[in-house]
């Protein structure tokens, strides 16, 4: 079994999916400690839905994909942080309309063009769509999330646990927090096109909730969390090239929901220690 | 010169005007309570000293060597709070980002004051335990020891005490009332409890949208009486 798998490194595609889905995986994770503790998960999901729309036009009108999605999703990125600040009580409400729109409008554009039959590609993600451009960009996007949780830990953490404070202490809250969804955006569209629309959020929410289901300390949350995840997705697409039929994007979760389900019940013995 | 200086100060909240016309100044190492009942204002007129939201108008003027930066904020604590993975010791010191300036780790000397302000507050033993898994009080130390690494000379807390037990309450009141008294610690206190502000404070504000009692403790049991 074992072998069957690893021969298929030899291809150049499953090389550039380890690579780009590594790294994603990694930069998901490290930027969903910060979101998903903020109560932000919603903005992971709307985004990839974005994507899903801007995909699509750009597929319509025959542009480079990344070259329309990544600044489209960018901007979506920041005018969803500004929903979810100015309007508390209807920020939900307003990411969910905002996201179902993109993707009717993403929708309706394939359909007149290219036909329905490519819309499973982009909602569960295709491996075979990653380019060379998507390697370089996972690698640049890698460097920035490491640098910023590197460079600039205590102060992620400052406005992960505390925003009013943070700011009151003179830490620039805004510039930190949209340097963070921009990087969100970049990591959702170059992981939707192999995970999916539907389950790219899945990189960004499943491994802090892991992590946070064993470890107390943000530091540890954090460093499991990037550990769990890049795991987790050599785990799922290993898994999905030894059973042929079987999408990636699909494993990938399926091994995440699974290792969560192993953290809660490790989390669950520790504390009754 | 006092630390900070409000001359008719009117700020807004959802477009409504919250507080208007606010005139009041915050001397060094004086004790304030400010009492008002809920949707008086008196968390905007914080946020906005503490520069947080911008008057509409007026003018907040710093002095007497105080830094915007260096004031001891404790703000209402939120839910997401509660249940957050934290060891102890990461929320204390992360009060000592405005000394990091740009640099990238804590200096020994940083680190040493964050556990200086642990052990005053009884909590240097709970330093490497999950904040999430406190007591309410206990958090609330923990956020007061945060609030001590990054102020100099003034702390502002908001409802400190709003959601504490009696007894965890009135340790916390001994605590201030140390700093107070010891490190010469200027507060600034929201609260809604009368009776802790007539014993412990300096000074008592009553605020309703603006200013309508500003004095001395005893002046303020006075004017309760005749307000009554």
């Amino acid at each position: 079994m074992l072998e069957t798998m690893l021969s298929y490194l030899q291809y150049p595609f499953m090389q550039r999916a380890l690579i780009v889905g590594a790294l994603v995986s990694l930069c998901a994770a490290l930027l969903g400690v910060s979101l998903v503790l903020k109560r932000y998960s919603m903005i992971g999901d709307g985004l990839s839905h974005v994507g899903f729309c801007a995909l699509s036009v750009a597929a319509a009108a025959n542009l480079a994909p990344l070259v329309v999605a990544i600044p489209v999703v960018m901007v979506a990125a920041f005018v969803l942080l500004r929903l979810n600040e100015r309007t508390r009580v209807k920020g939900d409400a307003a990411i969910a309309m905002f996201s179902t729109t993109a993707v009717a409008v993403g929708a309706i554009v394939i359909s007149m063009t290219k036909g329905m039959g490519e819309v499973s590609d982009y909602l569960f993600g295709k491996i075979l769509s990653l380019t060379d451009s998507d390697v370089a960009i996972s690698i640049a996007l890698c460097v920035a999330v490491l640098a910023i949780f590197i460079f600039l830990y205590h102060r992620v953490f400052a406005i992960t646990f505390d925003e009013p404070f943070a700011r009151a202490t003179g830490t620039r809250v805004g510039a930190l927090n949209t340097l963070i969804a921009l990087l969100t955006a970049v990591t959702i569209v170059i992981g939707m096109r192999m995970m999916g629309t539907m389950l790219i959020s899945s990189l960004i929410i499943f491994p802090p909730l892991t992590a946070m289901r064993v470890f107390g300390r943000f530091r540890d949350v954090s460093i499991g969390a990037g550990i769990v995840a890049v795991f987790c997705f050599l785990a799922g697409i290993l898994l999905s090239s030894y059973f042929e039929r079987m999408p990636a994007g699909a494993c990938v979760v399926a091994v995440n929901a699974a290792m969560f389900v192993v953290f809660s019940c490790v989390g669950a013995v520790l504390r009754r220690r | 010169m006092a630390l900070m200086t409000l001359r008719d100060v009117t700020v807004a909240f959802e477009g409504h005007a919250a507080v208007e016309h606010v005139s009041l100044a915050l001397r060094r190492g004086e004790y304030t309570v400010m009492l008002g009942r809920n949707g008086s204002g008196k968390s905007t007129l914080m946020r906005a000293m503490l520069g947080l939201v911008r008057p509409k108008s007026g003018q907040i003027r710093i002095g007497d060597g105080l830094r915007r930066d260096r004031i001891g904020y404790m703000p209402q604590k939120t839910q997401a709070q509660r249940d957050f993975p934290a060891a102890v010791e990461e929320v204390v010191r992360s009060g000592l980002i405005n000394r990091m300036g740009r640099r990238v780790f804590y200096t020994a000397e940083e680190k040493a004051r964050a556990l200086e302000n642990m052990r005053l507050l009884g909590i240097d033993g709970l330093r490497k335990a999950s904040y999430a898994t406190l007591s309410g009080g206990q958090q609330q130390r923990v956020l007061l020891a945060r609030a001590l690494c990054a102020a100099d000379d003034l702390l502002m807390l908001d409802e400190p005490v709003a959601a504490l037990d009696p007894e965890a309450t009135e340790g916390f009141y001994s605590i201030l009332r140390l700093l107070h008294t010891q490190r010469g610690m200027a507060i600034l206190m929201i609260s809604h409890d009368v009776r802790a502000a007539v014993r412990d404070a300096d000074r008592v504000i009553v605020l309703d949208r603006a200013v309508r009692f500003d004095g001395a403790r005893e002046a303020y049991a006075q004017w309760r009486k005749d307000n009554a």
